[in-house]
């Protein structure tokens, strides 16, 4: 499924990488664990989190997570941003829960990572 | 090629940092990207661990044609039981560590999975060495 469509999907707003909203993607991954993130093989995933920290861009850095979609109405920082856009990535700010984002997702036929 | 970076105390914003810059760095040496992810997400691991539970400290790391060694060396305060923080699921990590996404005891047992090479020293009182190393060809 195309970005642009997973954004109008969950109602969210694009904070950075509207240049690549045309990709396609269909695997996602959902925590707030950073820990379990790093553990993830590479498979390139879209990680829908509530945990929008420094450390939640870095994560995803390390781990080439390069599409995030925030939920709970978390909004990253500027510091933030910058450093997801010097890294190509996609920012999604959306204010549904996490439970509601990923069943949207679910129901539209994108695939869990395991 | 040798490369240093230092590392401040509690310094989260900055967690990371050493860890990006050998990413661009292996990158630029056109390293297999599977091995990179390895090489960094280790790394990474142990600058949270460093940021997070001590009083600062350093990363080296020693780029050849074959492998790349990594240290990061802190100043304390030690790990009283090495085989006990191995565990996965073992932390002593602070609230505020938690509240970052870490702290699950997730991490040394992370590491140890994506390094060929894996040592860690530590003294209480003193500090603590983890040396990894990760084969690049």
């Amino acid at each position: 499924m195309k970005l642009s469509e997973i954004a109008k999907l969950l109602n969210a707003r694009v904070v950075c990488g509207q240049e690549r909203l045309n990709e396609e993607q269909d695997i996602v991954f959902a925590s707030d664990l950073m820990s379990e993130v790093l553990t993830l093989d590479d498979n390139f995933p879209i990680i829908v989190t509530g945990l929008c920290t420094m450390q939640t861009i870095r994560t995803c850095e390390m781990g080439n997570l390069d599409i995030v979609v925030f939920v709970r109405k978390k909004k990253p920082t500027p510091e933030m941003i910058e450093l997801a856009e010097d890294n190509n990535m996609v920012l999604l700010e959306c204010d549904y829960s996490m439970f509601k984002a990923c069943g949207i997702l679910w129901e539209a036929g994108l695939k869990s990572i395991y | 090629m040798h490369l240093e970076y230092t590392i401040i105390e509690g310094d989260f914003v900055n967690a990371g940092s050493a860890s990006s810059s050998i990413k661009k760095t292996l990158k630029q040496l056109s390293v297999n990207p599977s091995i990179v992810k390895r090489v960094v997400v280790a790394l990474y691991e142990a600058e949270v661990n460093a940021i997070a539970h001590a009083y600062g400290g350093k990363v080296t790391a020693d780029i050849d044609a074959g492998k790349i060694l990594l240290r990061v060396i802190d100043k304390g305060p030690g790990i009283p039981d090495i085989d006990w923080a191995m565990q996965e699921g073992n932390s002593t990590a602070s609230p505020e560590v938690r509240d970052m996404g870490f702290g699950a005891g997730m991490g040394l047992p992370n590491i140890k999975k994506n390094v060929d090479r894996l040592n860690v020293q530590s003294t209480v009182g003193v500090g603590t060495t983890v040396e990894m190393e990760v084969n690049l060809a």
